[in-house]
């Protein structure tokens, strides 16, 4: 019962039933950025390439962090102090996540350690597409955000979802859905080689010409659906351009994506979920130490530009209706190699953040002892062993976030033994 | 522009970026083979197309201080796309697009690691232009049809390869397994034929595999570069164990320092001749020459396989036994590809014309439509088909459309003869013929008259035609059915 309950608390607060299309009646725009701006908003946070946790959230108390990671280790001194887990082990945040600490200190920060699946797969693609399929047995086939996406009130908006990133994912893959991909509302305009009337004529002739592929020709039809939404979302997505923040963003794309997502919540265009990545973490090479080199800058990049939105939708009341969800594809192996780097790896870490988000640490961290014996190690005590299902952390985002039926989107019930971080 | 012979412009299209009316009498009165043959043998044409660069009757490139391509990477883009314009070698230039998209090596990597003036070098220098080796895409561009053997051996030292996937740094204290796990995964067979151990051993069968830095008088000097060089002091001399035979058995011996190198060319070899890369090739090359809507028939896959093998992996057999194959000359296959966003700009340039037309122009709208050349976005390439289409990729392609035919207003506007222009339906028929997309229903083009008629009856007049000229080539090269190939 509880379901149903927020599931009808769910379409009243959502982007409802319509469709925007370019025709769609002024009223119904506004209806839609009223709902809008009262919905919940999910802000997926992909960091691309394999983030290295164990640098992240640094276990700066075991010896073995410092001895088989001689070059690489955030020194003991130097890492940010979150405490300790469930297990004992101390914690702290790399030195260049402020950003982070102060959403901690807030209590908005929720931190999962270990997070993963079993027999994870250590190649980017195949490891990538499993975490959007939600299903480790199959990297092809739909997301689970498409499949959120497709169980939305029919038809759907072509902007409940927004891709920031130019790529696309497994994870936004639906049956009925094509989620928007738009890195720049500056570019999202309409040009033409005229002006005025004739202007008008050209794109009501464009219009009429992508309408009319039917379901006879299923490829051309794709190409003009993807012609059609951008004709349906142009307005509402330029009028982000407009977007004052209260906040000044740091200026490189992922911050400036976070930028674009706070002023569409903020101008509340209608969009849920939104999808924002930033990548670099493939750190094979280069990734230095506390003190500086490739890792710290990732660190910066994510740890400011976070807390610059988290700031800006605080600013305006908007905190409580929005929560990231951030993972990335793998652990990195835990000895480094003669790079300053690390190789693939296994289990990963995942973030929560929101104001809806009850903050602190879940899950226990490896021992990195390699003996043989250690059951939170893998692969010869290479990589660290996952302990909490990815599955688990996404089935508490969609049953106690955006207030629908995780079992039906899984495909299977991983509702227990979650962190319970909402 | 369409030649009238759906065969030839089907070969164009897929061999090369479509045809300008110009680039047409090359082949009129050639049989299909003899244009097959002139698109495969390209050595035959001219590799003149740099030369041009900077004439007039020729799109222009943009210069911000002396034109660069060799050590500026924005001019390195501009003579790429300037390449695919007007070369007389198109299969070379597709190839080349081919086998960037297969290796994923991006500038930006490149670049943080050796800086902009040694990346740039890395990924687009031209042997004689700077001192040191060609660059990524030169080496790719130089053996596009090669034997893929000898591309891969040639790529696995490439130091843009050797930098983007840490090759570098790959030694025998600490293997590196950037590489040894991407050269399974991606360059040639694929998941499920290797073990995560074989990937460690592949590690350590490279090391060694690294660079010599040869610096310039000043971080500004194009003289820098970096080139491979084989570290025997660095190489594991020791036995690598595999799950599969390289050379006759499944341990890689113990091997002096001095002869450490024979180790990762014996695995390459193995793996570049193995059956499954050349299935795993057949079917990326299926993608690319015959189809991206229908799955890889399994007949062309072993077919091309069993060619590949026979060829001792000659690229240019494998290319013109698909060329002239049932599968590719099957009208079926006909525009039966989603057009890459190079494919779809060139093309454009191609047939709307580019007189007073930068390429430099097309870069913004090209990352808008998500492919910037020299910088996939990671190892595995683009995502390729349906994933070109996002709605933001879409309006970047639409909005080029507009952008090229707003430049060429006049030149499209006058390219009618006065009869004609007296009809409306000449009018389209004859962009129609320009601009060759893929077939319009019945109800598409009445549209697309429509859209001629509207706001005022048809006279042709000049001002009329100034409006609506580049107002349907708009909206053609911004239809659905041209976004195919």
């Amino acid at each position: 019962m509880a379901t149903k309950v927020t599931r009808r608390e769910f379409i009243r607060d959502g982007v409802a039933a319509f469709t925007l299309s370019f025709a769609a009646p002024a009223f119904l725009v506004d209806i839609a950025r009223a709902q809008g701006a009262v919905s919940r908003n999910l802000v997926v946070i992909y960091l691309a390439g394999g983030n290295d946790a164990l640098s992240t959230i640094v276990p700066y108390n075991d010896p073995f962090y410092y001895s088989r990671r001689p070059a690489i280790a955030v020194p003991a001194a130097q890492v940010l102090q979150i405490g300790t887990d469930g297990s004992g082990k101390a914690l702290g945040l790399h030195p260049r996540l402020t950003g982070l600490q102060t959403i901690f200190n807030q209590g908005k920060l929720a931190i999962i350690q270990r997070a993963g699946y079993q027999n994870s797969s250590r190649s980017h693609f195949q490891g990538t597409d499993i975490w959007g399929t939600a299903d480790p047995a199959s990297s092809a086939g739909t997301g689970w955000l498409g499949r959120y996406l497709d169980s939305l009130p029919s038809p759907i908006d072509p902007l409940a979802a927004w891709n920031t990133s130019g790529a696309t994912y497994r994870a936004l893959t639906g049956n009925s859905i094509s989620v928007p991909s738009i890195t720049d509302p500056r570019n999202y305009s309409f040009a033409s080689p005229n002006t005025g009337a004739e202007a008008i004529n050209e794109r009501n002739a464009a219009i009429r010409l992508a309408s009319l592929a039917g379901p006879e020709r299923p490829n051309l039809a794709f190409v003009n659906t993807s012609a059609m939404e951008a004709f349906a979302t142009l307005d509402r997505v330029g009028s982000v351009v407009s977007y004052q923040s209260t906040v000044t963003y740091p200026n490189n794309g992922f911050a400036q994506a976070l930028r674009t997502v706070a002023g569409s919540i903020s101008k509340g265009i209608g969009t849920r979920v939104y999808w924002v990545q930033t990548g670099g973490f493939d750190t094979h090479s280069g990734q230095g130490n506390a003190g500086g080199g490739g890792y710290a800058n990732l660190m910066s990049t994510l740890g400011d530009g976070i807390l610059a939105f988290y700031n800006d939708l605080q600013n305006q009341g908007l905190l409580n209706s929005t929560m990231m969800i951030q993972f990335s594809e793998f652990g990195r192996r835990i000895s480094e190699n003669g790079s300053q780097g690390t190789d693939h790896g296994a289990g990963g870490l995942m973030m929560a953040i929101g104001g809806g988000v009850r903050g602190g640490i879940y899950g226990s961290a490896a021992d990195l002892n390699p003996r043989p014996d250690n059951p939170t190690l893998e692969n010869a005590g290479g990589d660290v062993t996952y302990e909490t299902d990815f599955r688990s952390v996404y089935a508490k985002v969609l049953d106690g976030w955006l207030g629908t039926n995780s079992t039906a989107i899984l495909g299977g019930d991983f509702r227990a033994n979650g962190p319970a971080f909402i | 522009m369409q030649s009238g012979n759906p065969l030839l412009d089907h070969l164009l299209r897929r061999a090369g970026f479509g045809a300008s009316a110009a680039d047409l009498q090359a082949f009129s009165g050639l049989s299909y083979s003899a244009a097959v043959d002139y698109f495969v043998d390209f050595e035959k044409q001219p590799d003149d197309v740099d030369s041009k660069i900077g004439l007039p009757d020729y799109v222009s490139v943009t210069t911000r201080g002396p034109f660069s391509p060799s050590t500026n990477i924005e001019d390195a883009r501009q003579r790429w796309l300037f390449r695919m314009v007007h070369t007389r070698r198109p299969l070379q230039e597709k190839m080349a697009l081919f086998w960037h998209n297969h290796f994923g090596v991006g500038y930006s990597k490149v670049a943080g690691a050796v800086g902009a003036l040694v990346g740039t070098k890395m990924m687009a220098n031209v042997a004689g232009e700077t001192p040191g080796p060609q660059g990524h895409y030169e080496l790719l561009r130089q053996m596009a049809v090669s034997k893929f053997r000898d591309l891969l051996i040639a790529v696995a030292q490439d130091p843009a390869m050797l930098v983007f996937l840490d090759g570098r740094t790959n030694t025998k204290a600490k293997p590196q397994e950037n590489f040894g796990r991407e050269v399974m995964e991606l360059f040639t067979w694929g998941l499920g034929h290797y073990t995560e151990n074989d990937v460690y051993a592949a590690a350590r069968v490279f090391t060694g595999w690294n660079l010599r830095n040869v610096p310039g008088a000043n971080g500004n000097d194009p003289a820098a570069y970096q080139e491979f060089i084989y570290n025997a002091a660095q190489h594991d001399t020791t036995a690598k164990t595999l799950t599969f035979s390289v050379a006759g058995s499944n341990t890689i011996p113990v091997r002096t320092a001095a002869a450490g190198i024979q180790d990762g060319i014996d695995l390459i070899t193995t793996l570049a001749n193995h059956p499954e890369t050349a299935r795993r090739l057949a079917r990326k090359l299926w993608n690319f020459f015959v189809s991206d809507l229908d799955a890889p028939d399994p007949a062309f896959v072993e077919a091309v396989a069993d060619v590949y093998v026979r060829a001792d992996t000659d690229m240019r057999a494998v290319l013109r036994y698909i060329l002239t194959s049932r599968w590719f000359t099957n009208p079926g296959n006909f525009n039966a590809r989603y057009a890459w966003p190079a494919e779809f700009v060139v093309r454009t340039i191609k047939e709307m014309g580019w007189t007073g037309f930068s390429v430099d122009s097309a870069r913004v709208p090209l990352t808008n439509m998500g492919q910037t050349l020299f910088e996939p976005p990671n190892v595995a390439g683009w995502q390729l088909g349906r994933a070109w289409f996002g709605t933001g990729a879409m309006l970047a392609r639409m909005n080029f459309a507009a952008t090229l035919a707003s430049n060429q207003k006049f030149n499209l506007a006058r390219s009618f003869s006065a009869t004609e222009r007296a009809q409306a339906d000449r009018v389209l028929n004859g962009m129609l013929q320009r601009l060759a997309a893929a077939p319009f229903a019945a109800n598409e083009t009445t549209e697309l008259l429509a859209y001629l008629n509207a706001g005022g009856a048809w006279t042709g007049s000049d001002a009329q035609m100034n409006a609506k000229a580049p107002g349907l080539a708009r909206l053609i090269a911004g239809s659905g059915e041209y976004q195919f190939v």
